[in-house]
């Protein structure tokens, strides 16, 4: 069968995604979280963080509230219903090194915790890494070192 | 105001992403990937800087958010480092997110039972 007949077949099976409803739960649970991000760096700048030294802990306490969630088996439920809007934050990240993190641990700590944590966040920052150094060099060659 | 704007524009965020990824009926990964790329690009070319100043956590909680922090943490070493930022850069501003992340990974892994 010719790859693109069979993804015609497969997209002829497949039961037809409710797209405004899951828009909107993205759109809600999404904003819930950003909601939150934004509560938790204002609450961080509030105590003497400023713009510039915020960014750091407020990412870490986001993972953190991602990884909880994630450990009480909620955020599996939030991302269900939310879907880009659970998975798309840095909570989502956190969720997608979390889960694996557990799940695999059956496999032992080396090759099923310590090689799956990177399942789905791997991908994500290799080719984060690789835009990166791709958008630097262009950089570099136009302006030098200027910020 | 500012929490308005960061549920409105995270929100926002959120939905095209939901959207791109059932009317291409492509899966979460891509999207994800996707959206990094298009984050880095984006800061790259100065346009993410003044949406996050608009948005706040609107803009810098979502993966394109973490993209544009690959592409400023590497931006902001390469006057100090020169051509060395290419390669060290991009994790100053994004390690803590990361390595938090695997910390807490591992915590849980070590705390939970694993589930069948």
């Amino acid at each position: 069968m010719e790859p693109k007949e069979y993804r015609q077949r497969v997209q002829r099976l497949e039961p037809q995604r409710p797209i405004a409803r899951n828009a909107l739960w993205a759109f809600v649970v999404g904003g819930i979280i950003c909601l939150v991000g934004q509560v938790v760096q204002s609450g961080l700048m509030a105590v003497g963080y400023t713009e510039e030294t915020v960014k750091a802990p407020t990412a870490i306490i986001m993972v953190f509230l991602g990884a909880l969630g994630t450990a009480l088996g909620v955020y599996d439920r939030i991302a269900k219903l939310g879907g880009m809007g659970a998975n798309l934050p840095i909570t989502g990240f956190s969720n997608a090194v979390v889960a694996p993190a557990m799940e695999f641990k059956q496999e032992g700590a080396i090759m099923g915790t310590g090689a799956r944590i990177f399942q789905i966040a791997g991908p994500v920052i290799a080719y984060g890494l690789l835009t990166a150094f791709v958008v630097g060099i262009v950089r570099f060659a136009i302006m030098g070192g200027k910020p | 105001m500012s929490y308005l704007l960061a549920f409105v524009v995270g929100g926002a965020l959120c939905l095209v992403a939901q959207l791109v990824m059932d009317l291409t009926r492509t899966t979460p990964a891509v999207i994800l990937v996707g959206s990094v790329m298009l984050g880095a690009i984006a800061g790259g070319f100065g346009l993410y800087e003044p949406f996050a100043k608009f948005a706040g956590a609107g803009a810098t909680v979502p993966l394109p958010g973490f993209g544009f922090s690959l592409v400023s943490g590497l931006i902001k070493e390469l006057p100090k480092e020169g051509w060395v930022a290419l390669f060290s850069g991009a994790f100053k501003a994004t390690g803590a997110g990361i390595k938090a992340a695997l910390i807490f990974g591992i915590l849980a892994s070590f705390v939970t039972r694993a589930r069948a």
